[in-house]
C-alpha cells in the first residue's frame, strides 16, 4: 500500500516537475486553505428580510417542494398536522432528539409521535434544518442524534423546519456558520443540501418524483 | 482492463447504432431532455459565464498543486477517523475494495452511481469474489439488469425505452405478480423503489463515487437526484468512496463554485436534489451513518496527463453537456464509443486510459463543430485535444492507408497554391455542371461512405478562394 501511495505522489510530482517542498507552492496552498476565498456569488440572493424569504420560497417551489411560512414555533405542530391531513396521510410523525422540535406543542395535535432514526418503516418525518439557502431554495441538514440522516431519506413525506433567521442568501454563508460551530477545517459527519423531493429522469427522461427518497418535501419557515 | 473495449470497432458500432430503431427513438429525446433545459438554466443566471471562468481557474489551480492538496485531504480524512487508500491501477483499486468488503464480511454491497467503478470493472470483480453488487441509481440498475454499460455518464439508461425496461423487470423480478400493470413509467419507478428499498436495508457495504473531494476538510461530495447515493452510504456499516485524483478541490467555497455550474450544465437544474458532504464515520452520539469510512483514490494513468497537452481534460466534472450537444453522440449514442466514457469527453479521455491504438478512432468521431467546448462548464478545449489525438494517431502510422494517401494527396496540392487553385477550379466547375440540375448527388464515385447516408451537395458557382478574393476585393478595395 505504501508503494502505491508513494508512486502516485511521485508520478504527480514528476509530471508537474516539482518536488513538493517548494516554499512558494506550500505558501500558496496554505494561504488558500486558510483564507478560503469566495468566488462569484449570484446577485439574485443578495437581499434581506422578507425579500430573502421570498427568493427562498420561489426557488424551493421551482424545485417542487411546498413551502409555508408560519409566524411562530407554536404554530409548527398544527401546520404539520394540516399538511398530513391535506394529503390524506396517516397522522404519524417521527423525529429525532432536536430540542427545538421537542419544545413545540405537539400535544395540541392528534399526531402519533415517535422518536429516533428511521428503519424504513416510517411514512412521515420532521427534521430541523441548520439553515436554508435562498439562492436555490435549499435546506441544510446536519447529521447527529438531533436530526438523524435516515429521516431525510427513508420516509415518504419529509417536513423540514427552518427558522427564517437561518435563511442565508448563498452557500458561502452556511460554510461560515459551519466553521463557527465546528471549527475551521472541521465538519459534521454528514451535511445534506436538500433541494426539493427525490426524483428520477432515468425512464425515457420523464421527470418522476419519489425515486428512492421522499415523494413529498414540505418546508415550514418559522418567523419570529 | 476487465471492461473489454469495442472502441477499435467504432465504425461498425456506429453503423449498427444508426440502424437501431429503439435507440434512435430514445436519442431523439436528448434535445428536449438536456439541451433546452441547460440553455434555460444558463440564461436565468447572469453570472453563469463568470462562474465557468471561476470553475476552470479552480481546477487549474488545484491540478498545479495536486500533490499538496492530496496530502492535506488525506491528513484530514485520517483525522476524522476515515482511511485513505491509493491505487495506481484499476486492478489495485478493485483489490483494495474487495478486501475491505471481505473484512466487513459482506455478502451484498449497494452502489451509488460511479463512473470510476465502471472504469475499473468493479462489479464483475466483486461477483467473482462472491459478493453481490447492487446498482441503486435507477438508470444504473436498469443497465445492470440488461448486462450493459452506461451509454451516458449521467443518464446511463438513456438508450433504453420504457417497453424494454418493463420486459427486464418482468424477467428479473420473478417473485412479483406476473399480471401486474407496468404500462406507465411511474409504475416502473414504484417497482424499482420497492425492490431496491429491501436491498438498501440489507446491504453490508455501500460504495459511492465522489463529485468532489475537499482538501480543507477531508470531505467527499456526492450529487444525486434520487437519494440513492445517500441510502447507499448511511445504511450499511461500511462506506467506501471511490474517486480519482482529479476530484480534489481546495475548499468548501471552491466546491460551491463548481456546484453552481455542475447541475445547470448537466440537467438544467439550479441545484441537484441531494448534495451530500461526508466527512469520516459515525461520531459519538450518532444513531445512524456508517461505522467505517474508506476512500480509495485512483490514478490509472491520470498523473501522466499532468504537464501534457491533455492536462486540461483533468478539469472535467462529468456533467455530460458535451455529449448532449454533440451531433455524433446524438446520432449514434454512447455504446458505439465502445468503452466507459462516450461523447467528446470520452473521445479525449479514452485514448489516454486504454491507448490510442485501441481508441484512435474516437477522436475522429467529431465534426469539429465546437459545440462541446462552447457548453463545457470548465471550458475544456475538447476539439483541440481531439486534433492532438489525430496528430498522434497519424504520427504513429495508426491511420488506415486510404486515409493516409488521401491526406498525402491533399497535402501535395496544399503546398502548391497555384496548382491547388487550378485543380479545385476544375473540380468545382465539373461537379457543378454535372449536379446543377438537381443541386445534389445521390451517388458519387469513390464516395459511397458519404452518399450512403446522405446526399452530397453540388457546388454552386466557383471555389471558396475565388469568391473570397472577389468579395474582399469588392469590400476593401484591396
Amino acid at each position: 500500500m505504501t508503494t502505491a501511495r508513494t508512486d502516485v505522489f511521485s508520478n504527480i510530482r514528476r509530471s508537474l516537475a516539482v518536488k513538493g517542498d517548494e516554499r512558494t507552492r506550500l505558501q500558496i496552498v496554505a494561504e488558500r486553505l486558510d483564507r478560503a476565498p469566495k468566488g462569484v456569488i449570484p446577485a439574485r440572493s443578495q437581499v434581506s428580510g422578507e425579500a430573502l424569504i421570498e427568493v427562498f420560497r420561489a426557488q424551493a417551489e421551482a424545485a417542487l417542494a411546498t413551502v409555508r411560512v408560519v409566524d411562530s414555533v407554536a404554530e409548527v405542530p398544527r401546520a404539520v398536522a394540516e399538511f398530513l391531513r391535506d394529503h390524506n396521510l396517516p397522522a404519524t410523525l417521527r423525529m429525532g432528539d432536536d430540542p427545538r422540535l421537542k419544545a413545540m406543542p405537539w400535544g395540541e395535535t392528534a399526531l402519533e409521535m415517535s422518536q429516533g432514526r428511521s428503519d424504513g418503516g416510517d411514512l412521515n418525518a420532521v427534521s430541523h434544518a441548520l439553515g436554508g439557502v435562498a439562492e436555490s431554495g435549499t435546506a441544510i441538514m446536519v447529521s447527529g442524534p438531533e436530526n438523524p440522516s435516515t429521516l431525510n431519506f427513508l420516509p415518504d413525506n419529509h417536513i423540514i423546519v427552518i427558522a427564517a433567521k437561518d435563511i442565508a442568501g448563498d452557500y458561502e454563508r452556511v460554510f461560515a456558520k459551519l466553521r463557527a460551530a465546528y471549527g475551521k477545517g472541521q465538519m459534521p459527519r454528514t451535511v445534506n443540501f436538500i433541494t426539493g423531493p427525490s426524483r428520477s429522469g432515468d425512464i425515457e427522461q420523464t421527470l418522476l418524483l419519489g425515486a428512492h427518497g421522499p415523494r413529498r418535501l414540505h418546508v415550514l419557515v418559522v418567523k419570529g | 482492463m476487465t471492461v473489454i473495449a469495442t472502441s477499435p470497432r467504432f465504425k461498425e458500432n456506429a453503423a449498427r447504432a444508426l440502424a437501431d430503431a429503439p435507440l434512435q427513438s430514445a436519442l431523439a429525446k436528448v434535445k428536449r431532455g438536456f439541451i433546452d433545459k441547460r440553455a434555460a438554466a444558463a440564461a436565468a443566471l447572469p453570472e453563469f459565464e463568470a462562474l465557468r471562468d471561476a470553475a476552470r481557474d479552480i481546477k487549474d489551480h488545484t491540478l498545479a498543486h495536486l500533490d499538496l492538496y492530496l496530502e492535506e485531504y488525506e491528513a484530514k480524512v485520517t483525522a476524522s477517523g476515515g482511511e485513505v487508500h491509493f491505487a495506481r491501477t484499476a486492478e489495485e483499486a478493485r483489490e483494495i475494495i474487495l478486501s475491505i468488503c471481505r473484512a466487513a464480511g459482506a455478502r451484498t454491497v449497494t452502489k451509488g452511481k460511479s463512473m470510476i467503478a465502471e472504469e475499473i470493472g468493479l462489479n464483475s470483480h466483486l461477483e467473482a469474489g462472491g459478493i453481490t453488487p447492487v446498482e441503486t441509481d435507477l438508470g444504473e440498475y436498469i443497465i445492470q439488469l440488461r448486462g450493459e454499460m452506461p451509454s451516458h455518464i449521467i443518464a446511463p439508461s438513456v438508450h433504453v425505452t420504457a417497453a424494454q425496461i418493463e420486459q427486464d423487470f418482468r424477467r428479473v423480478h420473478k417473485t412479483l405478480d406476473p399480471g401486474r400493470d407496468l404500462s406507465e413509467p411511474v409504475k416502473l419507478l414504484g417497482e424499482a423503489r420497492t425492490v431496491l428499498r429491501q436491498r438498501f436495508l440489507a446491504a453490508d457495504v455501500g460504495i459511492t463515487g465522489a463529485n468532489f473531494l475537499i482538501a480543507e476538510t477531508g470531505t467527499s461530495i456526492i450529487v444525486t437526484n434520487e437519494g440513492n447515493g445517500d441510502l447507499t452510504q448511511i445504511l450499511p456499516k461500511t462506506h467506501i468512496v471511490l474517486a480519482s485524483i482529479e476530484k480534489l478541490v481546495p475548499t468548501l467555497e471552491d466546491a460551491a463554485q463548481l456546484l453552481r455550474v455542475l447541475a445547470r450544465s448537466a440537467t438544467g437544474q439550479d441545484m441537484s436534489v441531494y448534495t451530500t458532504l461526508s466527512t469520516g464515520p459515525r461520531r459519538p452520539g450518532d444513531v445512524d451513518g456508517p461505522e467505517r469510512y474508506h476512500v480509495v483514490i485512483l490514478d490509472n494513468g491520470r498523473s501522466a496527463m499532468l504537464g501534457t497537452s491533455f492536462q486540461d481534460m483533468l478539469r472535467c466534472i462529468r456533467c455530460g453537456a458535451c455529449m448532449n450537444h454533440c451531433p455524433v453522440y446524438q446520432a449514434v449514442g454512447g455504446h458505439a464509443y465502445g468503452w466507459v466514457y462516450p461523447g467528446p469527453m470520452g473521445a479525449v479521455l479514452t485514448p489516454t486510459l486504454i491507448g490510442v491504438d485501441k481508441a484512435g478512432h474516437l477522436p475522429n468521431a467529431s465534426t469539429f463543430c465546437g459545440r462541446c467546448e462552447s457548453v463545457c462548464p470548465v471550458r475544456i478545449p475538447l476539439p483541440k485535444m481531439m486534433r492532438h489525438w489525430r496528430e498522434r494517431e497519424f504520427e504513429r502510422h495508426l491511420t488506415p492507408a486510404t486515409i493516409r494517401s488521401g491526406i498525402g494527396l491533399w497535402g501535395f496540392f496544399a503546398r502548391r497554391p497555384t496548382l491547388y487553385r487550378f485543380a479545385t477550379r476544375i473540380g468545382v466547375g465539373a461537379l457543378g455542371r454535372l449536379g446543377r440540375s438537381r443541386g445534389r448527388f445521390k451517388w458519387l464515385l469513390a464516395s459511397r461512405g458519404w452518399t450512403h447516408h446522405r446526399d452530397f451537395p453540388a457546388p454552386q458557382g466557383t471555389t471558396f478562394q475565388a469568391r473570397w478574393r472577389r468579395e474582399r476585393g469588392a469590400g476593401h478595395g484591396a
